[in-house]
């Protein structure tokens, strides 16, 4: 781990409460089990064998929202399921994060119609987005990589 | 955020038993946001204690207007959004489209192009029955089959990937023909991988099919009969599961699967567990089918594409030299093509069953109007029927054993 | 492999039973349909269905179609299929716009359920009979009929480089 050489012989790491946090944060993200459309599969993908999210601490999908804290918004959001989704993320504790999946979470993508949201974040405030249509698993994984970097940043200030 | 339950439910009353309205039996709402509903699909189910009294659908959380969306743009762009429709069986959706196409423009496919399409849409066949799977135990508390199934469902990907670029969305099947021959090393890449299943398929049956507590959840379960299965329109494994022997591939061959071997399984349970079993020699099906395209392929030579201008752009190499090529690029990707006016339907099987589309054209390059006959659609309507005074748990499996998928759905 | 030699039996007893309703019989690319009178649509189907040496029992497809600016402006189309004797027959409904009204299939073919509820959720068909006409894929308290010709596809605009903090300053960004 690297970890012994900072240990010192006393058994003790230095390091300020923001970064212990933080750090925390990232290695142990349990991302809700929401797949909408054809991204959805490629999430599963990443989940299972050949790329194998849990390397990053993300092995559990909870099925329900009050026991996670990352949405993957993976496929299209129809205007009927707006409220479901926002009633969703209402349901998350804190601290919570967003990840748009996929070109039609993002903006809307090929679907500029009356039935498709025209990007999630009319409805959910999001971190990251993903391109790609769908995205390949490694591309959803090296978004979650973005996020972590981003919640490494976060402030003692602004933390929920 | 608005209330979705209390005006919902007030519009539904008329569905419930009378007990459910004196409180005797419970109203319970699953999904759309549910692990086991295969989607965003809502169920409305009325229970008394656990036993499913009423199991109302309520579908439409995936609707994205591809069908209206299709209108605005050309036959030949509108190809794109087929893929969409039923995110599993990509190939098979590209493939039926381009069918009624070709039906509407009287468009000769070549011979090389058949044996393509109909190698993939196999390939893709093996594909969804693999995510079907996986996602079917796991409804069954099998969790490790998910991930050996996508482990598996990636060498597939693989190959669509290393044939046209994309793995999942791949508008691979072009009216007229396909995007663009294989490239080397392709007939080895799918001998391996025709090699290497079967004997992981043999690894399932032996974890899946005489295990005790997959078959006392499966069988018996979500019966129907073959006649209520053709009443309701059943498709595909779903159908066959009940005993109907109907293939759209054996009754109305299309892209020349009339010179391929192979049986349709057929099981006369009804239940879960026959449903199962269907899909299970459909694997072998497909890979019997898969094998004869292969050599097959070895020995078809020529176009894949068709040469009619019209319908198929022309080769990039020709571009630079010919000025007729270049204006009927031009033409193609702007403008596209005409068909005469008049209706067609053309059909499938998809992995679910018999996938069907009815075209009309207007005469105009845009069609006037796309309707997917989606066998999910048909499958999933008779769920009231078929979950009838079982157990909420069996209500998953039987979801899981019509192998619905959303985007089939919804459209 | 289709049968279209029994169509053509199909198309001889429609109109030997019904020679007021069937009104026209067109072929295009091998496949028959067969324009019926739009209050005799129930009773053809079920007689397409019941008779034996017919034996229409399946209902494959059902599908609204607007055709405007032609009138009369919807067609429904039922496309019937018959397992025992391979044969594809679509029949077909006109309905114009002032009266948007088709008797329902629903106690012929069982599955007409669905398709008659997505017809009148997606072009505003009325199936008088039908035992429960509820929008099937749009939001219950959705107003007006998406696949109506002049029904608007959509109406956000598409942000590019050029326009691109035009849109942004007036997209309703979700808050926390």
């Amino acid at each position: 781990m690297g970890l012994e050489q900072k240990l010192g012989n006393m058994g003790v790491i230095t390091m300020t409460l923001e970064q212990a946090v933080n750090w925390g944060r990232t290695n142990a993200m349990w991302p809700m089990l929401f797949g909408l459309a054809c991204c959805a599969m490629e999430m599963i993908a990443a989940q299972s064998s050949n790329y194998d999210v849990s390397r990053f601490g993300m092995e559990l999908m909870r099925a329900s929202p009050r026991q996670s804290d990352l949405m993957i918004v993976a496929g299209r959001v129809t205007r009927k399921m707006a409220p479901v989704l926002r009633r969703l993320y209402d349901q998350m504790p804190d601290p919570k994060w967003v990840v748009a999946m996929g070109d039609c979470a993002s903006s809307g993508g090929i679907f500029n119609n009356y039935a498709i949201v025209q990007g999630v974040d009319e409805i959910v405030p999001v971190d990251v987005y993903i391109s790609g249509c769908p995205p390949r698993p490694e591309n959803l994984i090296y978004g979650i990589m973005k996020l972590h970097e981003k919640v490494r940043q976060e402030k003692i200030t602004k933390w929920k | 955020m608005p209330d979705l339950s209390e005006p919902v439910l007030e519009e539904l009353r008329h569905l419930f038993t009378a007990r459910a309205l004196s409180g005797e039996t419970m109203v319970l709402n699953m999904g759309p946001q549910h692990p086991s509903t295969h989607g965003v699909l809502r169920l409305i189910v009325e229970l008394d204690g656990e036993t499913v009294i009423r199991a109302i659908p309520d579908i439409g959380f995936l609707h994205t207007g591809i069908e209206k969306n299709m209108e605005s743009k050309t036959y030949i762009k509108a190809l794109v959004m087929t893929d969409r429709l039923d995110y599993l069986n990509n190939i098979g959706n590209n493939l039926v489209y381009c069918l009624a196409i070709e039906k509407l423009m009287e468009t000769k496919v070549p011979e090389r192009a058949n044996v393509l399409r109909v190698l993939m849409a196999e390939l893709q066949r093996i594909a969804s029955h693999l995510v079907w799977l996986g996602t079917h135990s796991i409804d069954l508390a099998a969790m490790s089959m998910l991930l050996y199934c996508f482990r598996e469902r990636d060498y597939i990907m693989d190959i669509f990937e290393m044939v046209s670029g994309q793995r999942m969305m791949t508008t691979y099947i072009r009216p007229g023909g396909v995007w663009r021959d294989v490239p080397a090393g392709f007939t080895e890449v799918v001998e391996n991988f025709i090699n290497y299943l079967p004997a992981k398929l043999d690894d399932y049956e032996r974890l899946l099919t005489n295990n005790p507590i997959f078959k006392q959840r499966t069988q018996g379960v979500g019966y129907i009969s073959a006649e209520d299965a053709v009443k309701w329109n059943l498709a595909g494994p779903s159908l066959r599961g009940s005993g109907v022997n109907f293939d759209v591939r054996k009754a109305m061959p299309y892209s020349g699967y009339e010179q391929y071997e192979f049986d349709v399984p057929l099981e006369t349970g009804g239940d879960v567990y026959a449903r199962y079993r269907c899909r299970m020699r459909e694997f072998r099906e497909s890979l019997k089918i898969c094998r004869q395209a292969l050599d097959k392929l070895k020995t078809t030579k020529g176009p894949f594409i068709t040469n009619d201008r019209k319908v198929a752009p022309p080769p990039r190499s020709e571009l630079g030299t010919s000025m007729e090529a270049l204006i009927h690029h031009f033409k193609l990707w702007t403008e596209g093509f005409t068909p005469p006016k008049g209706e067609v339907y053309a059909a499938t099987e998809s992995p679910r069953g018999e996938l069907g589309v009815y075209l009309v054209s207007d005469g105009t390059p845009k069609p006037a109007r796309v309707h997917f006959r989606q066998p999910s659609f048909a499958n999933l309507q008779p769920l009231n029927y078929m979950s009838e005074n079982h157990l909420v748990a069996d209500l998953v499996a039987i979801i899981g054993s019509v192998d619905i998928v959303l985007g089939d759905i919804d459209r | 492999m289709l049968n279209p030699e029994h169509v053509k039996k199909t198309v001889a007893a429609l109109k030997e039973k019904f020679p007021e309703t069937v009104q026209e019989v067109s072929e295009f690319r091998g496949e028959t349909t067969v324009n019926v009178a739009k209050a005799a649509i129930a009773e053809v189907c079920r007689f397409l269905r019941d008779d034996a040496a017919l034996d229409y029992n399946v209902l494959t497809d059902l599908a609204a179609v607007d055709y405007s600016p032609e009138e009369p402006r919807f067609g429904v189309s039922y496309i019937l299929f018959s397992m025992s004797k391979m044969a594809r027959l679509r029949l077909k409904v006109l309905v114009p716009e002032e009266d948007p009204e088709v008797p329902t299939v629903t106690n012929v073919y069982i599955n007409a359920d669905w398709y008659e509820r997505e017809a009148w959720d997606m072009m505003g068909i009325k199936f008088a009979g039908h035992p429960d006409l509820r929008r099937l894929l749009m939001p219950a308290d959705w107003e007006g009929h998406p696949h109506r010709k002049d029904y608007p596809l959509g109406y956000e605009e598409v942000q590019f480089s050029f326009n691109w903090r035009e849109i942004d300053a007036k997209k309703p960004y979700a808050k926390e």
